[in-house]
């Protein structure tokens, strides 16, 4: 019964690969035509994710999976106003600001935009027609489609997403602030597709926020390749904050050279499933990625984090750190994988994973593996799932501070160890003080749309409060 | 020094197979195969009762369903079960008053394998129910523990004896659906032991069992169950060697252990069959279904394990602690060497509340070998305050060998603590320069410290087991110093 809505939806997309191959085609590279009919490929043998795969054995999309969805194959917000209906919240945060309303880039601004200093930004779509050299060069590349499935699905069908390119040795100083949002009617289907290349000691801060303006169900399947050249410096945040009823999956794939320098965020305040899928190639020497990420659900909502760091060479450094927080009958995955390979000699890899239960219903599920081939190495786990520690909880008591403050102020301090790792001042001020409205309880529908609501015509965010 | 270091280290791979020999003795064989004839050759030569072939014959149908697994971290080639033979027993099956009738090369094995089978051996206080190729051939010890009501004898000769006791508890702990070497197993399985130790009794002595395989081409499947009634107490060790076989030889065995209310079992166990040659020719595949069952409150049981032989080694020993404040421990090292493949770990299912679980690994790898520590820590949504620590400690001994850490923790309510920490390291220089300079030489330096490193676990043994463990390390680590 179950299996029955995947392979509909199989067929429905197989389907619509070959019926509206023209438009999704489009102007793309002939590279990349063959990138995407070798993915395509892949996903009519393999499908969707099951549960029988290891990496999705508590993810299951089978549910999700059972709506009609609506597929959009060209761009219908070129010229939308989004500012009518969104604006970024954060305050003071001066950043060079993408919108893509439903996995389109929106026209603010000109479709590509060339910065005085060389940096490329701007739609990929338009990036494949004017830049086809630089994109043939880079694109799937890093991009694993015969492991991950739903990455295959989105190479099949990539049309457009936010391309950056970086040119050797410049420093953006404005951090690249994509914002997707997710606004339709009707069920929606959505891969959009980001390609951003750091060349030769470049620096890039990327600030990338999912948003849903509707409670209607979607789902988004995006995949975000990173490359950072030589000495290139990444530092990339991602921001969760859906709809109960939005599914969201997320595809990241880095690629580090030579003392490349990579951190990686990943906030999830809300979402109601939510996979992230982190794959990382360390294919250079002396290079440092950080991974960090926080995530706090209820009721019945869903995360599950993927992570799968590859050192390839030698004298590299990674570390992740993810942290969560689960009420109600919320569960969490994590599954974080380091592979140290022969070469990889003074590889030095840290991977620790926190959960705190505050329900018996949430559940949580971590598997912190490690797979090493090479001898000269430090690499440590460690996991725990438990709850708030009693004897600090006895200490503060102790100090005068009622039960409730004292377990407010424990998991507010639970969760600064990720959010402090967030370098942009501004950004960091407004997820503490988000982090710590959400778990105050206090967040209204308004506030937890996190980065909007300076409210300007709320008629058009069609919320129905009784929801919540 | 590297230098240095990679000498010592073929020479250690270079260690030649102490226990490697080969003893000739006339056997009675099920032709190669398997079907259902098989099935009930195995059944009717042992002249079991109905029920028994009935399980055999549904372990067998559900069997033929399955496909074999291979989601473990190892390598090897396809296994044909219609090559191997299911039944092979001696073919003299003699009565013994005395040890003189007993086949006297078989007593010459026993020897060099140092089981203490004569009365010089007996004042050790061990009592040994010897498994030479599936059929029990010697017992002691009986009287000391028939006076106690302790039933300690081979499966087959329980299956006589004591049917209702095997039927009432045989496959409650690993049912023969449970997976696909446990169908098997269940199938075929030719002889183990049974050990029943009643309500209130102390076991006074270690029960010990050794196991052997000796004919080539013998998948050998035995099967244990030990039942620990309410507030009784048993040690049980198991150890086995293998001689020195070219093919492969398939070993799956089931161990079912059942603890009720203040029960307690000690099970431990040193495994050392051939783990075939410096180039990963021949050597046993040990394939393991354990399982422990603490059915009432309060009881206990602990796995040991030295895990130094085996081709492959894939055994994951796990306990489903289901009364509340029951307590399970696992202690492990795991030791691969040359072509060596290991897969092993546990599995804590906690479903009582206030139940507790540690779990202790040491991985040491050396030569081309893969070691592979998977467990899982599960608590259930009644498992309130469960708590459970898992350590997982790799070492490296080279640079042409892994060490994998596959932990798997659900957690099920809010109440449990569970911790897991693991960490993987070459041998540190600063020890080694410490013991240098202390005039040791580079290999008692090595030694001495993986020693040290695995003592934990080590210590965990009992007496007499852990003299053979800290010599099984030695002949696997030490090589010629040994």
């Amino acid at each position: 019964m179950e299996t029955t809505h995947t392979t509909l939806m199989k067929e429905k997309l197989l389907e619509l690969y070959h019926k509206e191959q023209e438009a999704i085609r489009g102007n793309a590279t002939p590279m990349v035509n063959r990138i995407r009919q070798h993915a395509f490929s892949r996903f009519r043998d393999n499908g969707f994710p099951s549960i029988k795969q290891e990496s999705w054995r508590f993810t299951d999309l089978t549910p999700l999976l059972n709506t009609e969805f609506v597929f959009d194959f060209s761009n219908q917000s070129r010229s939308m106003d989004v500012d009518k209906i969104f604006t970024c919240d954060v305050y003071d945060l001066d950043t060079f600001s993408i919108t893509l309303l439903n996995g389109w880039f929106v026209y603010k601004h000109a479709p590509l935009t060339r910065l005085s200093n060389g940096t490329i930004i701007g739609s990929l779509a338009k990036a494949m027609e004017v830049y086809p050299d630089l994109v043939d060069q880079y694109i799937g590349k890093a991009v694993k489609t015969e492991q991950y499935r739903m990455a295959a699905l989105n190479t099949a069908f990539l049309q457009d997403g936010l391309f950056i390119y970086v040119p050797e040795g410049v420093n953006v100083d404005k951090p690249v602030q994509l914002i997707n949002i997710v606004n339709a009617e009707n069920p929606v289907f959505l891969q959009p597709r980001h390609l951003i290349i750091a060349d030769k000691g470049a620096k890039l801060t990327l600030v990338h926020c999912d948003h849903s303006l509707t409670h209607k169900v979607s789902f988004t399947n995006t995949l975000m390749e990173v490359y950072a050249e030589e000495n290139a410096t990444v530092d990339h945040y991602k921001i969760q904050n859906k709809g109960r009823n939005s599914a969201l999956v997320t595809n990241s794939f880095f690629h580090q050279k030579k003392g490349s320098r990579l951190q990686s965020n990943i906030i999830t305040l809300n979402g109601g499933f939510t996979k992230n899928i982190v794959d990382v190639s360390i294919d250079g020497t002396n290079c440092n990625s950080e991974h960090y990420g926080l995530y706090l659900v209820d009721s019945n909502q869903h995360v599950d984090n993927q992570l799968n760091i590859n050192h390839l060479k030698a004298k590299s450094h990674s570390n992740q750190l993810y942290k969560g927080i689960l009420d109600d009958e919320a569960t969490a995955v994590f599954s974080g994988k380091v592979l140290v390979s022969r070469h990889a000699q003074q590889t030095e890899a840290h991977q620790n994973n926190n959960n705190i239960l505050l329900t018996d219903d949430a559940k949580a599920n971590t598997q912190p593996h490690l797979e090493i081939y090479a001898d000269d190495v430090k690499c440590s786990h460690g996991a725990t799932v438990g709850q708030l520690d009693p004897e600090a909880m006895f200490y503060m008591r102790s100090r005068g501070l009622c039960e409730r403050t004292a377990r407010q102020m424990m998991m507010i301090a639970f969760a600064s160890e990720v959010v402090q790792k967030i370098s942009i001042e501004a950004l960091q001020k407004r997820i503490h003080s988000m982090v710590e409205k959400r778990l105050r309880g206090e967040l209204t529908i308004c506030e937890q749309c996190v980065l909007h609501c300076n409210s300007k015509e709320p008629t058009t965010f069609n919320i129905d409060l009784s929801k919540l | 020094m590297s230098d240095k270091n990679n000498q010592i280290l073929e020479e250690i791979g270079g260690s030649d197979y102490k226990y490697g020999f080969y003893t000739d003795i006339e056997m009675d064989q099920a032709p190669p195969g398997l079907t259902e004839d098989t099935v009930r050759f195995i059944s009717a030569k042992k002249n079991e009762p109905d029920f028994m072939l009935a399980f055999r014959l549904r372990a067998f149908r559900h069997w033929k369903t399955l496909k074999e697994p291979d989601w473990a971290h190892v390598e090897y080639p396809p296994i044909n079960y219609q090559d191997l033979i299911y039944y092979s027993a001696p073919r003299k099956r003699p009565k013994y008053d005395s040890l003189d009738e007993v086949d006297p090369e078989l007593l010459e094995t026993f020897e060099k394998l140092g089981i203490p089978l004569d009365e010089q051996k007996m004042l050790a206080g061990v009592a040994v129910d010897a498994v030479m190729d599936s059929v029990s051939v010697g017992s002691t010890f009986k009287k000391t523990l028939a006076e106690h009501g302790i039933i300690f004898c081979s499966f087959s000769e329980a299956l006589q004896k004591h049917p209702g006791l095997i039927k009432k508890h045989m496959g409650t702990v690993v049912p023969y659906t449970d997976n696909y070497f446990a169908a098997l197993n269940s199938a075929v399985f030719s002889d183990g032991s049974f050990a029943y130790i009643p309500k209130g009794v102390k076991c006074p002595l270690e029960l010990s069992t050794y196991f052997r395989i000796n004919a080539a081409k013998t998948g050998q499947f035995e099967r244990t169950l030990i039942v620990a009634e309410e507030g009784s107490y048993v040690s049980y060790m198991e150890g086995c060697t293998a001689p020195i076989r070219d093919e492969n030889q398939l070993h799956a065995a089931i161990v079912e252990i059942i603890a009720h209310k203040d029960a307690e079992v000690k099970y431990s166990t040193v495994q050392n069959w051939w783990p075939g040659d410096k180039e990963g020719k021949g050597g046993v595949y040990n394939f393991v279904t354990k399982r422990g069952i603490c059915e009432g409150d309060n009881a206990k049981i602990s796995w040991t394990q030295v895990e130094t032989g085996s081709a492959i080694t894939w055994k994951y020993p796990s306990l489903i602690l289901k009364g509340n404040n029951s307590t399970g421990e696992f202690y492990s090292v795991a030791v691969t060497n040359n072509r060596q493949q290991a897969d092993t770990g546990t599995k804590m299912i906690h479903l009582g509340k206030n139940t507790k679980s540690t779990i202790i690994s040491k991985g040491i790898s050396g030569g081309r070998s893969n070691n592979s520590y998977r467990g899982l820590v599960k608590t259930g949504r009644k498992a309130e305050n469960a708590r459970n620590f898992s350590q997982c400690d790799s070492l490296l001994l080279g640079d042409q060998c892994g060490a994998h850490t596959f932990p798997y923790i659900d957690v099920g309510n809010r109440s449990s603590i569970v911790e897991h920490e693991a960490t993987t390291s070459k041998i540190s220089e600063d020890q080694l320069f410490y013991c240098l300079q202390r005039g040791i030489d580079m290999e008692g330096a090595i030694g001495l410290i993986v020693n040290g490193y695995a003592k934990e676990v080590l210590s965990k043994l009992p007496m007499e087991f852990a003299v053979e463990a800290q010599k099984l390390l030695s002949v696997n680590l030490e090589g010629s110093v040994g």
